[in-house]
């Protein structure tokens, strides 16, 4: 029988919450750095490539182990938080950053290959019809690329969902406060006698991650539908 | 509409250099590919920006590198129809239609939907997607909606090459007729010479980077004869077909020519090689060839190793094509009499 201790149901409702808060908070600046990689160019854009995609392949603790330098007491904005009155390690707010940190690279990949894939004369047309930049980005280049945004947008999530490693580095495995479901499992496992509970961690993680594909599938044949 | 245009632009080892004037509501710019005619357009609409030198249109600089002005694309009022309609996928006929009309300023809107959609004859399309158009109606949608953002000048680039024959005669009447039904003019950009004929009144020729003539089309049709393996191209507006055991007679300028083409509808296009032309100083007695025009010689001109033949038949111009030796032998002088056989199956229809 699958059942839930209070501390599980945290858990559970933290998980969401973060990768929810993660994936929103990302968003703007996703589409922002998709945008900018795709259609301007700029001195540096090869290291810009690179660091982008550095969090696809650094290992998370090490991601956790950098952004614990950045934002802990001492760091560069860690200091200027703090005298501020501000503390972000070992909250929830650490657990998001390391998420969007980690997910980042998903997401603006995603909108990337949208964005690069509309055809460029639509772009010209909608210029020469008297849509500046910005017009032309609104009404052309976003509607258009809808479908990479809700494909990053939900790989992100799902990654958001699965983050450990940054996660347990900069938020710590507080229960109730930074245990997000994959922090509970690993609590569970290490300590004897506690399969069980892992296990029904393990479905909801696993059911959450399949709500989410499925939802994202769904949104991906609507869309197909209309074109 | 008046164009001055003398600017340079390099890239990958190639270098257009243009410098003409043109004035006109009917400008054609004939070019083979790679002759660098997309460049300049794209520099037209401010979608390239060239290395050097200025753009004048109606004498309001669009670029100039002396005075450091180049005006964005969307402030130029010059519309482009590319070769491909690129109409935006996400929008219905309407709101394609209605783009640039919205974001171009009240007092420019002198064309409105209802004139576009009563001279294209689009109304029964507008609530439709853009996917499901067949290649006419999108390349229609298209030119209405670049000049239903009220133009100062309509970019043409190869808008017909994408299109298949007979479509592509059947647009034609659409672009050259809603242009001036609508008073906007145009510049029409195409590497077919038959095209350019239909189209523009005036021609500049581009090659290689540079314009090498600035004509009209009959002339460069004149011009090209010579080396083209299809001869010069007679084009005919043919009408009133009538049945005549098995052959079709129509009117053409107080002739009537007989066609082994089936019967279509009102005024149709068709067009005659000066090749498949053969002339008679005599009335020949009997012939297979189903037409023997009576025409009088209204000029001669050199092209090659062949001449040219002006002919007026009743009151219509046709232009054959001789061997140089014959024109001698036959004495074609201006004023001379001649008879102009032509096979019923010679003639093709266009559109």
């Amino acid at each position: 029988m699958v059942s839930f201790t209070p501390a599980d149901m945290d858990a559970i409702r933290l998980s969401a919450r973060v990768a929810l808060a993660a994936t929103i908070v990302s968003l703007p600046f996703g589409i922002a750095i998709a945008y900018v990689m795709s259609y301007r160019s700029f001195r540096g854009k090869a290291f810009a490539e690179v660091l982008l995609n550095l969090p696809l392949t650094l290992p998370p603790v090490v991601i956790g182990y950098l952004l614990l330098l950045l934002l802990g007491k001492n760091g560069w904005i860690g200091s200027i938080l703090d005298a501020a009155g501000l503390r972000i390690v070992f909250t929830w707010y650490a657990a998001v950053i390391a998420s969007a940190v980690v997910g980042f690279p998903l997401l603006v990949r995603s909108i990337r290959i949208a964005m690069e894939s509309i055809d460029e004369g639509l772009i010209q047309a909608s210029r020469t019809l008297g849509a500046r930049w910005s017009d032309t980005l609104a009404t052309v280049i976003l509607p258009l690329s809808l479908r990479g945004i809700v494909a990053g947008s939900s790989l992100m999530f799902g990654r958001s969902l699965g983050e450990f490693g940054a996660t347990i580095i900069v938020a710590g495995n507080i229960p109730g406060v930074t245990q997000t479901i994959p922090l509970a499992v690993y609590d569970y496992v290490s300590a004897p006698g506690g399969e069980g509970a892992a296990l029904s961690l393990c479905l909801v993680s696993a059911g959450l991650s399949l709500l989410v594909l499925f939802f994202h599938e769904y949104l991906a044949r609507r869309m197909g539908r209309r074109d | 509409m008046e164009l001055r245009v003398r600017c340079t632009k390099s890239f990958g080892g190639f270098h257009l250099a243009a410098d003409f004037a043109v004035e006109g509501n009917r400008v054609g710019i004939f070019g083979e590919s790679g002759s660098g005619k997309s460049t300049l357009v794209n520099m037209l609409a401010g979608l390239e920006r060239p290395d050097g030198g200025e753009i004048l249109l109606d004498g309001e600089p669009l670029f100039s590198a002396g005075r450091r002005t180049n005006v964005p694309p969307e402030r130029r009022r010059v519309a482009l129809v590319f070769q491909h309609p690129h109409l935006f996928p996400h929008l219905s006929v309407r709101g394609n239609l209605l783009y640039g009309w919205k974001r171009c300023a009240v007092a420019n809107r002198q064309v409105g939907l209802d004139d576009i959609v009563d001279v294209l004859r689009i109304g029964h399309l507008l609530e439709r997607g853009v996917m499901n158009l067949s290649g006419g109606e999108k390349q229609r949608v298209a030119l209405g909606r670049a000049l239903l953002s009220n133009p100062r000048l309509l970019l043409m680039d190869e808008p017909l090459s994408a299109l298949d024959d007979t479509l592509r005669f059947q647009i034609i009447p659409y672009l050259r007729g809603a242009c001036e039904a609508l008073a906007i003019p145009y510049l029409f950009i195409s590497h077919s010479l038959v095209e350019m004929r239909l189209m523009a009144e005036r021609v500049i020729v581009f090659s290689q980077g540079r314009q090498v003539a600035d004509t009209t089309p009959d002339d460069l049709a004149r011009d090209r004869m010579g080396g083209s393996p299809v001869g010069y191209i007679n084009l005919l507006r043919l009408a009133d077909p009538r049945d005549h055991d098995g052959l079709t007679s129509y009117d053409w300028e107080g002739n009537r020519l007989f066609l082994t083409a089936s019967p279509g509808e009102g005024e149709l296009l068709f067009e005659l090689s000066s090749k498949d032309m053969i002339l008679f100083k005599k009335h020949p007695e009997a012939i297979s060839a189903r037409n023997l025009l009576r025409c009088t010689v209204t000029g001669t001109f050199e092209a090659g190793r062949k001449a040219g033949v002006e002919l007026m038949c009743g009151s219509g111009r046709l232009v054959a094509e001789v061997a140089a030796e014959a024109a001698r032998e036959l004495e074609l002088t201006v004023g001379s009499e001649v008879f102009a056989a032509v096979k019923a199956s010679a003639f093709r229809r266009l559109g």
